[in-house]
């Protein structure tokens, strides 16, 4: 129909590599595109702080709305006032999905970082060990364990079935389901933009069928802006997992 | 039994993977589908009922969208890996 060719997904989301190939190391477009992220990031707060004015004036006023938002849209919501100490890395977490997220729209590059599974796999991991850490850290090693996995109000009869429930869901689905969940959503916006784009492009004919291109092409447009709110909003949903996780395991629940 | 003598297994079997990859993620989205819509709908009824915790309601609606949309999200990984594996 339309005389449409999908594109195998190979084709979508694996590279040819640039440099070192062959090696574990190998340099490929998803690589330079997170270098660049780690550049877009550390030049934003880097100039943002160069010459701190009163008044925030140009890119100042993109870093202040950023770090305002996280305190106070995402670690007094979920952590209270005592969250404040891990802003550095919140900020920063955010900052970074974002713009990794966003790179999914902008013309020439249309490929977002979090479409491959390895950083989406990487920040979970991060993130695991560290609600780890802060668990184990501020309720002992037994405590950390006792609270997760026997959370008080259970019925004694049910603990048999409650423990380890809560120990799977704490310790293997979580950070599997915050990866993915940054990864799939990433991944299908991406195969959405590609699916209107390539019918877009097989409608542009000159036969009696290009009447219908203006609705795939309407509705690119549409995904575009769409995919720009998930970005925003797949960074702020990772970011504020994280900041449920550390704060849970700073504090057994009762 | 005499079409499946006649069909090449292997296109036989990639058959039934691309059915199943259909069906399994039309199932997949069911649940998560419903669930948001109870998350979503009772969101808006408490933010209707006090304007004023509009900011924490918000907050909370994404950390339960989050949660109820994994789901949906590994029935979409399972139809990737099925399809195109």
């Amino acid at each position: 129909m339309f005389a449409l060719e999908f594109p195998p997904i190979e084709d979508l989301v694996r590279w040819r590599g640039l440099m070192f190939k062959g090696t574990a190391f190998e340099v490929n477009k998803v690589v330079l595109l997170m270098w660049a992220a780690v550049a877009i990031v550390t030049l934003l707060f880097w100039g943002a702080s160069r010459n701190k004015g009163l008044i925030p004036t140009g890119v100042q006023n993109i870093v202040e709305s950023g770090v305002e938002f996280v305190h106070r849209d995402i670690i007094l919501q979920t952590m209270g006032p005592e969250g404040m100490a891990w802003a550095p890395l919140l900020v920063t977490m955010f900052f970074f999905i974002f713009i990794t997220n966003i790179f999914e729209v902008i013309p020439g590059i249309q490929f977002p970082v979090n479409a491959r599974m390895a950083l989406p796999a990487f920040m979970a991991l991060l993130v695991w060990v560290i609600f780890n850490y802060v668990g184990i850290k501020s309720q002992g090693l037994g405590g950390y364990f006792k609270s997760v996995m026997f959370p008080p109000g259970v019925p004694k009869a049910l603990l048999i079935l409650v423990a380890p429930i809560e120990f799977l869901s704490t310790f293997l689905v979580r950070p599997f389901s915050l990866a993915v969940r940054l990864f799939a959503n990433m991944l299908a916006g991406h195969l959405l933009l590609v699916t209107f784009a390539v019918l877009a492009a097989a409608l542009f004919t000159k036969s009696a069928l290009a009447v219908i291109l203006p609705l795939p092409f309407v509705m690119l447009i549409l995904l575009t802006g769409f995919e720009i709110l998930v970005a925003g909003l797949q960074a702020f949903i990772f970011t504020i997992l994280t900041a449920v996780y550390i704060g849970g395991a700073m504090h057994p629940e009762h | 039994m005499q079409l499946l003598a006649q069909t090449n297994p292997d296109e036989f079997l990639k058959g039934l993977g691309a059915i199943g990859a259909g069906i399994g993620y039309g199932a997949a989205a069911i649940g998560p589908g419903i669930g948001i819509g109870i998350v979503v709908g009772n969101a808006i009824t408490a933010m209707a009922r006090q304007p004023e915790s509009a900011g924490m309601v918000r907050t909370t609606m994404f950390l339960g969208i989050a949660f109820t949309e994994a789901l949906a999200l590994i029935g979409f990984v399972v139809f990737i890996l099925l399809k195109f594996t």
